[in-house]
């Protein structure tokens, strides 16, 4: 379990949310008598949640950082607007046209960076602001207008992969991604642990490992199954790619990198962090800048996925992406949370929504539900924190657990060291 | 009660025998404090004495059960189980931090928690009345609509006498009440205090300006380690500032230090003239005209009192991480550094160990590797992608040669004890590999065993080159530790003393007068004018 709890972060409500999904699924699979786990529904599933989870993917940086951006719908829903003006108006070809709208998010972005980390306004001011300025900038901009964009624009956000190779009846390139994924997960593993015991680390008996990579492996060849054996000409949809790539990025940036330790570090001490050498000013900005940047992204997807830029594109977005990283494990006060985990946290919104749906269940039920679903996971943190308790799932996994045993001996152990040596 | 008893019985509090112990500490033993009525009472001691958590004790703040002991006020056995409780027998307690709200008026200030009401509204036409009584009886010409942050420093304190007043106190205990005032407003305060003494107002005060206490205490307890060492009557006794001290300091030194050979060379690190604005308060000086150098090799210690502006000069050399840079030079090997940012302080091989570790030191979220290199991530980093084997490595290095106690570096700080978190602080800076390290109370809340060993630590440190400077507020620290000791008091260096010749008394006199002190306040105003003293 341990093992497991360290793969997605070692964050006690996101390993709990891993399972909260799990049981959602088949919760949903059973009672909508198999319509949840269908090709169909499961594609439909990341089209239409995809750049949510892009959002995530900035949030959780802001969050971590201990900030907030309230802005991202209506940067997002500017941007898809400009956009799709550059490619009717301009006449600029669709990359050209995508390039323009990252460079307009990143020039948002440093303009509410700018405020944030520069002259100190808390961001939840600088973003309310901006959700103000660029909803009505929106507007301003497309008149209130729907404005369709090309059919080559719309593939960044419901397209699908080509299909090549020999006719196997599955869709090649999905298959092809999925197998990749399973090499590399299987490949990351073996050498972190080989690195690990080089180190003379602690690793975790060879079959939890071997648990850890059937589970995994199974999910991703299960899923791949499911994208790959949809009607003909779907696959793995195209704004799923961009969302696995980012995610791949900015899971590496944030866990790997020299400015994800400082961002890190900034949301968990500032003054520690400046005293150390951190520039959180400049760590500030970026990560302003980055939510816009990713916030335009997602404009585009939207505007790609529903053929044109509408008004009121992207209203709400910012609840669901700030839902998405405080189930997804990530702290208030700043400083904890994962990409990972809030991935994880929106996913859980998406099955949540898609399944309610899916049983009939009106949009005033589901956002009550989803409201529960947010307090329920995030009390629960909170309680078992203050009560110094391992959560609930932790308590049940205990059981299944040889290495827990174990653990507890040698926690123990340590205290004595510590009291003896002190 | 029987009032009777009150007025023939001249003691109005007697604490019995006060213990009080946190986890791991034991704050106070068996300490008995016998306070007259009427009387101004004084207690002394050095910081960590234990003189704010036996004022604590007697406010309610640490309620009745938490310690043993009895206090007995009024010839009563008191159990005051919260503030509230000790406030209704009439005890008011100033802190050193003021308990007032900034935005509210003088008026509304006194008012708080015990506003005048009239079927549940408050009657502030009584309140203005009582007010204006209140600040007159005080001393204070100030509009009772004033809000409290346009007042200053030592008016607020007047305020916070008035609030006390207004509750009717019969035991007034005022906390460190002129640590940050200026000399005017710290007599005026001292005025104060023997006017109520002369209206029946029993004060108890805790002071580290010895003249003061010696200008207006009848009595004075000191306090050593946790203990009531004794109580000297002023007139009587003929006490002075040296009789004091010798109360305060007077532990003998143990052999709590590695032997040290010191193997002194040149000036490796100078500061000069420098002085540093306060962050918020405009004509205020938090360094004034410093100017110290420290040699290779050596070991040099800062003396001074809480407050007096140790830590706020280190930081400030530090990459102008504290206060408005106002002026002052800094060179490391005879060569002017330019040090505006921390980042340009550490590169020009600067370190500095934080006084308070769990809010300046450490990411308490972070784990015992990821902290050991967070200072220096460039070099585990290639392309700024930090190496984790590399990281894993150095920390488990560092775990070794310091001998943190830890089942692993990726432990969390959070739960190591005071004296590991300090290692590994000590770690973090150790990996930047600076010439010059400046540690801050680098022993605080460390039990013997670990200061021995970071005592050891900042030897070799020293014995290795560096420029070692160490801020502490334990004399015996600074005595046993440092090579020279710098003296610093209210914002200037008071003096400098070899190892030879200082001791506790003379660094105590050098640490509590104003001799030396620095520019008439003209100066200040001129300094303050400069530019860059935006923050």
């Amino acid at each position: 379990m341990n093992a497991l709890k360290k793969l997605f972060g070692g964050n006690t409500r996101q390993f709990g949310m891993i399972f909260a999904l799990v049981a959602l699924i088949v919760f949903f699979e059973i009672f909508t008598e198999g319509r949840t786990l269908t090709s169909g529904n499961v594609i439909n599933l990341f089209n239409g949640n995809s750049y949510i989870l892009i959002l995530a993917i900035g949030m959780v940086l802001v969050i971590i950082a201990g900030h907030i951006d309230l802005s991202v719908g209506s940067v997002a829903a500017f941007v898809g607007v400009c956009v799709s003006l550059f490619i009717r108006d301009w006449g600029v070809p669709w990359y050209i046209g995508v390039l323009l709208g990252l460079g307009l998010g990143v020039l948002i972005g440093a303009w509410q960076g700018f405020w944030v980390a520069y002259v100190g306004i808390p961001a939840f001011i600088v973003t309310l602001s901006g959700m103000l300025i660029f909803r009505g900038a929106n507007q301003f901009v497309g008149k209130s207008n729907t404005i369709p964009v090309p059919g080559d624009f719309q593939y960044i956000g419901s397209g699908y992969l080509p299909e090549f190779g020999p006719s196997t009846g599955y869709n090649n390139p999905t298959m092809l991604i999925g197998l990749l994924a399973v090499a590399f997960v299987i490949f990351s593993e073996i050498r972190s642990r080989r690195k690990a015991n080089a180190l003379g680390a602690e690793v975790p008996e060879a079959w939890v490992m071997v648990l850890k990579l059937v589970l995994i492996c199974g999910a991703i060849l299960y899923a791949t199954y499911l994208f790959a054996t949809g009607r003909p000409g779907t696959s793995f949809p195209v704004p799923g790619l961009i969302l696995a790539v980012l995610i791949l990025v900015y899971g590496f940036i944030s866990s790997k990198t020299v400015i994800g330790r400082h961002i890190y570090a900034v949301g968990g001490n500032r003054h520690a962090a400046e005293l150390s050498g951190v520039q959180s000013k400049k760590v500030n900005f970026l990560v302003m800048m980055n939510m816009s940047l990713l916030a335009g992204l997602a404009g585009m997807i939207f505007v790609g996925r529903s053929t044109a830029s509408g008004p009121f594109d992207g209203v709400g977005w910012e609840l669901d992406a700030i839902a998405a990283v405080f189930i997804g494990g990530a702290a208030v006060t700043g400083g904890v949370g994962t990409v990972i985990g809030s991935i994880i946290g929106g996913l859980v919104m998406a099955v949540l929504n898609n399944g309610l749906q899916l049983l009939g269940v009106g949009a005033d039920l589901t956002q009550i539900i989803k409201g529960l679903v947010l307090l329920i996971a995030v009390a629960f943190d909170v309680y078992n924190k203050t009560q110094g308790k391992k959560s609930i799932i932790g308590l049940m996994m205990k059981n299944f657990s040889r290495s827990n045993e174990i653990k507890a001996d040698e926690t123990t152990s340590t205290k004595e060291v510590i009291s003896t040596g002190a | 009660m029987t009032s009777l008893n009150t007025h023939s019985d001249p003691i109005i509090l007697e604490m019995r025998s006060i213990t009080k112990e946190f986890p791991g500490v034991k704050a106070l033993s068996e300490v008995s404090l016998r306070v007259k009525a009427g009387e101004i009472h004084a207690i002394c001691g050095e910081n960590g004495a234990g003189k704010s958590t036996l004022m604590k004790v007697l406010s309610g703040v640490y309620p009745f059960g938490t310690y043993t002991g009895d206090i007995v006020y009024q010839s009563q056995v008191q159990e005051f189980k919260d503030i509230r409780a000790s406030e209704a027998a009439g005890i008011v307690i100033i802190h050193q931090e003021l308990a007032l709200i900034p935005e509210l008026s003088i008026m509304e200030n006194i008012f708080l928690g015990n506003e005048p009401t009239k079927r549940g509204v408050i009657n502030w036409a009584e309140a203005r009345l009582r007010s204006t009584e209140l600040l007159a009886r005080v001393g204070l010409r100030e509009d009772p609509d004033t809000p409290i942050k346009e007042i200053g420093v030592g008016k607020q304190q007047l305020v916070e006498i008035a609030k006390a007043l207004n509750k009717s106190v019969k035991l007034l205990i005022l906390d460190e009440p002129t640590a940050a005032l200026n000399e005017s407003d710290s007599q005026h305060l001292l005025d104060l205090m023997l006017g109520l003494k002369g209206r029946g107002i029993t004060s108890i005060i805790i002071s580290h300006k010895l003249n003061e206490i010696e200008q207006i205490a009848d009595e004075i307890t000191i306090i050593r380690d946790g203990k009531a060492i004794e109580t000297l009557n002023v007139k009587a006794d003929g006490v002075d500032e040296d009789r004091i001290i010798k109360g305060m300091v007077g532990r003998t030194l143990e052999s709590r230090f590695p032997d040290h050979e010191p193997k002194i060379g040149d000036v490796l690190f100078e500061v000069k003239d420098w002085n540093v604005g306060h962050p918020q308060i405009q004509d205020r000086l938090v360094c004034k005209n410093s100017s110290f150098f420290v040699r290779r090799g050596e070991i040099v210690g800062f003396a001074g009192l809480m407050g007096a502006g140790r830590t706020e000069l280190a930081r400030s050399v530090f990459g102008r991480s504290y206060g408005r840079y106002l002026s002052g030079h800094v060179y490391k090997d005879g060569k002017e550094l330019q040090l505006k940012s921390v980042r340009q302080a550490i590169d020009a091989g600067l370190g500095y160990v934080t006084e308070d570790r769990k809010s300046l030191g450490l990411n308490l979220l972070d784990d015992i590797k990821a902290t050991t290199v967070s200072a220096n991530l460039r070099k585990i980093s290639k392309h700024y992608v930090v190496d984790a084997d590399k990281e894993f490595s150095v920390a488990e290095e560092y775990r070794k040669s310091l001998r943190t106690k830890a089942p692993s570096v990726e432990e969390g700080v959070a739960k190591l004890s005071g004296g590991n978190q300090q290692k590994v602080v000590l770690a973090k800076w150790m990996f930047t590999d600076p010439d010059v390290l400046i540690l801050d109370e680098p022993t605080r809340g460390i039990d013997v065993g670990a200061k021995y060993e970071i005592y050891g630590i900042i030897q070799k440190l020293a014995n290795e080159g560096k420029a070692v400077i160490v801020i502490s507020s334990e004399l015996p620290e600074l005595l046993g530790l440092s090579d020279r000791i710098y003296t610093i008091f209210e914002g200037a260096i008071t003096g400098v003393l070899n190892k030879g010749e200082a001791s506790q008394e003379s660094l105590m006199k050098l640490m509590t007068s104003t001799r030396k002190t620095a520019s008439p306040s003209g100066t200040i105003q001129e300094l303050a004018e400069l530019p860059g003293n935006k923050d």
